[in-house]
């Protein structure tokens, strides 16, 4: 081992030198002991107090931030299920609009089926014409004897047959009554079914306002319980919030690898009109004007969604006047579809530059008569490409409802995130606090182990010292028992009484076993 | 102000992920081919030609591309063959590509052999054309044996300045006294390889011509 010359007390002895220099360095170590143990001590009672107090502050910061994400929450379970309560009466307005404005029309078509089947009714309920009277005056002629007279019998039996025409005259009357009575109960038939149906649909359209009103009913009872905050709720929608993350970060991912898909359809043709080989902050001017080609799109899409009142990003466009709305919606609609059609065009003339790449790459590296370029497919592919360019605008369009769930539910997701964070990083500062507060303590440990020698000798002195003590006390009680003593055994008991009473103070401080205590014993030993 | 951090996130995600499909991550790149035409090594130029249509297939809007002959004085721009700028429409850069493959056949067609090989002056002339080129990338392509043979009162023993530059030789053939001893040739290829990184430049050999889809970053 190399000693510098410089650390070398003791020339041409390292040995020596280092032994030296350990004794030295024991001995300041040892004089600094105090000092020394006091500033490890407080440092590490600063720093466990500063990691505590952070570490409450984090807690503290983290409840704070949980009760604003539970307001946040349920503000917003609140809006949501406004909306939905809003929507359910939109539904039911529109119910009522359009099934109960048909009610009078079905009201007066009942009544006049009612009076009809009533006409009917009365109709039938006619009575055939009763038998002529005269046949009750006939009765005792026909009961006169026409054995010896034969006119009578004659007249009788013409009488005879004229009742018996006039009966069967009344019952083909009778007959002919009965089967028009039936013609008019059949006739009802129709009505009745009729006024059966009117009411079944006036049951149908009471059935569905009904179904409507007990979900709005629902609705109702979780919006109570979302103004009265109860942590059922704020768990309910705090999953409910995180679903809807999940779903639409899902969705959104969908999206956006459409959207790169649609950016390599015009990313190439671009290059056409901006040039290929300018860039920007690193990026191709050509892929540049792409992307905002697409990002425009989904604008457009997103202001088609607000003003169709699907999604509700911006207020302002939801509060417009519906006149204004609408022109929103036309002129959205409009935009999209003349990017649309570029967008195809880009894609058209895509294909046009692939052709044209093929055949160059062909012709340089001579591979045109190994592998000529098939032509009779092409159309598919230009015809998909024109599709795909048209279609995907629109398609990009939805994006602005998961969009609107993913910002929606973000907070919360961020909001649960950070909260947890938050105690982590508390629970964290707590055990650095701790690690400080033992970590001192054991540097105080290690302190001392680097001074042992000095600490050894120094327990030696004091355990014989106190051995000394011990042997005084007995001296002093064999010479309170020793009356006639001599003089000089006087004056040796007065040194014995003056050393017992340094001893005692020396051992009252070990006892103490106080570091301070230590340094003064150490005095009082000198 | 969520929408718009979330627009300024999905924005930079869709910059960093989109990419076209031609882009190689360079751009405004400058290649500089050095012919050998010097003896026999003419006989080797249908090679150089397939090189050259590889490099023009490979090439984009914005890139520069010059083919210069290495002869008995080769610092000189007399000695450039052909040198492109490709336009920004990648339409007409096809073109000019096709103009570009036109003119290396009629020379090839007609070329003449010279009796020396000055390589160190071709370098030169292309360290120096590329970096008035300002180009991002600049790589210098050497088709030759590496085998330099200078007319008499020529002084070429002067340092590179090779900083961003790579030097790739190409084709480097053996000679008939190579083979008889291979230390020749190794020392050949060791002499230019330190030349050409004391200059500060990249120095990379590629002899089989089936490797060429790194000749060109």
């Amino acid at each position: 081992m190399n000693i510098p010359a410089s650390f070398l007390i003791v020339s041409n002895s390292p040995l020596l030198s280092l032994l030296l220099w350990f004794v030295l360095i024991s001995a300041l170590f040892y004089m600094a002991r105090k000092p020394a143990h006091d500033a490890i001590i407080s440092a590490s009672r600063i720093l466990f107090h500063a990691f505590r107090l952070g570490g409450a502050s984090l807690v503290l910061a983290a409840k704070r931030l949980k009760v604003r994400n539970k307001e946040v929450l349920l503000a917003e379970g609140k809006v949501a299920s406004e909306r939905i309560i809003e929507r359910e009466f939109e539904r039911v307005n529109a119910a009522v609009t359009k099934d109960l404005s048909t009610f009078p029309a079905l009201q007066r078509s009942i009544s006049e089926t009612v009076t009809e089947i009533d006409e009917d009714y009365h109709k039938s309920a006619e009575v055939p014409p009763v038998p002529p009277g005269w046949a009750k005056a006939l009765e005792p002629i026909a009961t006169i004897s026409t054995a010896d007279n034969s006119m009578v019998a004659e007249v009788l039996k013409s009488i005879k047959v004229a009742l018996d025409k006039g009966q069967e005259k009344s019952l083909a009357e009778y007959r002919t009554s009965s089967k028009e009575r039936h013609g008019w109960l059949k006739k009802m038939v129709p009505n009745l079914r009729q006024i059966e149906k009117g009411l079944s649909e006036a049951n149908l359209c009471i059935k569905n306002l009904l179904e409507r009103s007990s979900t709005i009913d629902r609705h109702m009872d979780e919006f109570e319980q979302i103004n009265k905050g109860s942590n059922m709720v704020e768990q309910k929608l705090s999953s409910s919030s995180l679903t809807q993350f999940f779903i639409s970060g899902f969705v959104l991912a969908i999206a956006i690898g459409g959207a790169i898909i649609n950016f390599n359809l015009i990313a190439r043709p671009m290059q056409e009109m901006v040039g290929g080989s300018v860039h920007m902050l690193g990026f191709r001017v050509a892929d540049i004007a792409a992307l905002v080609i697409i990002l425009v799109e989904v604008s457009m899409g997103l202001f088609l969604m607000e003003s169709l009142r699907i999604t509700r990003l911006f207020p302002v466009i939801g509060a417009l006047e519906d006149k204004v709305r609408f022109r929103m919606v036309i002129v959205s609609f409009v935009f999209l579809f003349l990017l649309a059609s570029i967008e195809s065009g880009l894609a058209y003339m895509r294909e046009l530059l692939s052709q044209d790449d093929a055949a160059l790459v062909a012709g340089l590296l001579g591979d045109v008569a190994n592998n000529p370029v098939e032509m009779s497919g092409r159309w598919i592919t230009m015809a998909a490409q024109m599709g795909m360019g048209f279609v995907l605008p629109f398609a990009l369009t939805f994006v602005a409802i998961p969009l609107e769930s993913f910002i929606h539910s973000l907070r919360t997701v961020l909001g649960i995130v950070f909260v947890g964070f938050l105690y982590l990083s508390a629970g964290l500062l707590r055990f650095l606090g701790n690690i400080s507060r033992y970590s001192g303590k054991s540097l105080v440990n290690i302190y001392d182990l680097v001074i042992f020698l000095p600490l050894w000798v120094e327990r030696t002195i004091v355990a014989r010292n106190s051995i000394g003590v011990e042997t005084g006390v007995a001296a002093e009680n064999m010479t309170a028992f020793d009356s006639n003593s001599s003089k000089e055994q006087n004056d040796s008991k007065a040194s014995t009484k003056k050393r017992m009473s340094r001893k005692v103070v020396t051992k009252k401080t070990v006892k103490k076993g106080d570091d301070s205590s230590l340094t003064q014993t150490q005095e009082v030993l000198s | 102000m969520r929408a718009i951090f979330l627009c300024g996130l999905l924005l930079s995600l869709l910059l960093t992920g989109c990419s076209s499909d031609q882009d190689s991550g360079a751009y405004n790149r400058g290649i500089y081919l050095l012919i050998d035409t010097s003896g026999t090594y003419t006989n080797e130029l249908n090679k150089a030609q397939q090189i050259i249509n590889y490099t023009l297939a490979k090439l984009n809007s914005g890139d520069t591309f010059v083919v210069a002959s290495i002869d008995t004085a080769s610092f000189s721009e007399k000695d450039i063959i052909s040198k492109i700028t490709f336009d920004d429409r990648p339409s007409k850069a096809n073109q000019q590509k096709r103009i570009f493959k036109e003119k290396i056949d009629q020379y090839v067609k007609q070329v003449k052999s010279s009796r020396y090989t000055d390589i160190t002056g071709g370098i030169l002339q292309a360290t120096e054309f590329l970096n008035e080129r300002n180009s991002q990338t600049k790589t210098i392509l050497i088709f030759s044996d590496l085998k330099e043979e200078l007319k008499e009162g020529y002084i070429r023993d002067i340092p590179f300045t090779l900083q961003g530059f790579d030097v790739v030789a190409l084709n480097v053939t053996k000679l008939r006294s190579d083979n008889i001893d291979p230390r020749e040739y190794m020392d050949r290829l060791a002499e230019w390889n330190r030349r050409v990184e004391e200059g500060g430049g990249q120095w990379k050999v590629i002899n089989d011509l089936e490797r060429l889809d790194k000749l060109v970053q």
